[in-house]
């Protein structure tokens, strides 16, 4: 038997290690995979409250969360191709021609 | 200890450790692949929890489709060596704001733990894919189809970004 609060304890420790990945890493890939840890730390989070409260509700919006992560990811790296296209490289710090 | 809980430890060691080796990684395909364990070891955690729908369609759709694109365009545009990419003197600001994130988590976990829910034997049938179904089937079904719709705008969206862009040709006026 595992509390629950052994889930959420590990759900916050992958979402941390994810946001540390997206403030970290300067390469745009990494920090599409980063996005996606937190997306699963917060799905994990969701089931783990799915079992205690017994209704399927946080089933189903761990499965809508997929599918916004599917199309999320295949914009983005359709974004990170356009990009390395115009400027040969996916740097994050090298992205800054709005700034002004 | 039960071996729920051993499981669970060790579950979550390799969950903790493949982060961390994502985050290191020096080289993109390895953070992918650190990645790929990650999400196969969260999918265990699902199982665990009673949600093998859920776990399945996790190894499907994370550790299938969303990785194996991630490797297409890494291998793509070629960028498997990301050396000197990580400055450890600007570490500081991020790792402080990290634990700070983590320490909030952890502090309202820690909060709540006298009342804590123990996850035992459950009395509703949790693992049944086709009760779920019916859940996702009446109550939730217009954000079920809205997801379809999200799902073919990002599909067109994904084809019109990544189209090359055509040199316009000499007679394109004479033919239209």
């Amino acid at each position: 038997m595992v509390p629950v609060s052994y889930y959420l304890v590990l759900s916050a420790i992958l979402f941390s290690l994810g946001a540390l990945g997206v403030l970290i890493r300067r390469n745009s890939l990494v920090i599409f995979m980063s996005i996606e840890l937190m997306l699963n730390a917060a799905n994990l989070a969701f089931v783990a409250f799915t079992r205690v409260h017994e209704t399927f509700s946080g089933q189903i919006f761990v499965f809508l969360v997929m599918a916004v992560a599917a199309a999320e990811v295949a914009v983005g790296l359709a974004l990170v191709v356009a990009i390395y296209r115009s400027r040969q490289s996916v740097d994050i710090d090298q992205m800054s021609s709005l700034k002004g | 200890m039960s071996l729920e809980l051993l499981l669970f430890f060790i579950l979550a060691a390799i969950a903790i450790a493949t982060a961390i080796g994502m985050l290191l990684s020096r080289s993109a395909v390895y953070a992918a692949l650190y990645l790929v364990v990650n999400f196969v070891s969260v999918a265990i955690f699902y199982l665990l929890l009673d949600a093998p729908f859920i776990a399945l369609s996790q190894i499907a759709v994370y550790a299938g489709a969303i990785m194996v694109l991630f490797l297409f365009v890494i291998m793509l545009i070629g960028l498997e060596n990301l050396a000197g990419e990580l400055n450890w003197r600007q570490l500081a600001w991020p790792l402080a704001m990290g634990v700070i994130l983590l320490a909030q988590g952890v502090f309202l976990v820690i909060q709540r733990v006298g009342r804590d829910v123990y996850i035992g034997q459950t009395g509703t049938q949790l693992s049944d894919p086709s009760l779920m179904a019916k859940v996702l089937f009446t109550d939730y079904v217009l954000p079920f189809q809205i997801t379809a719709v999200l799902l073919l705008v990002a599909m067109i969206g994904a084809i019109v970004l990544s189209k090359r862009e055509k040199p316009a040709l000499p007679n394109q006026g004479k033919e239209a």
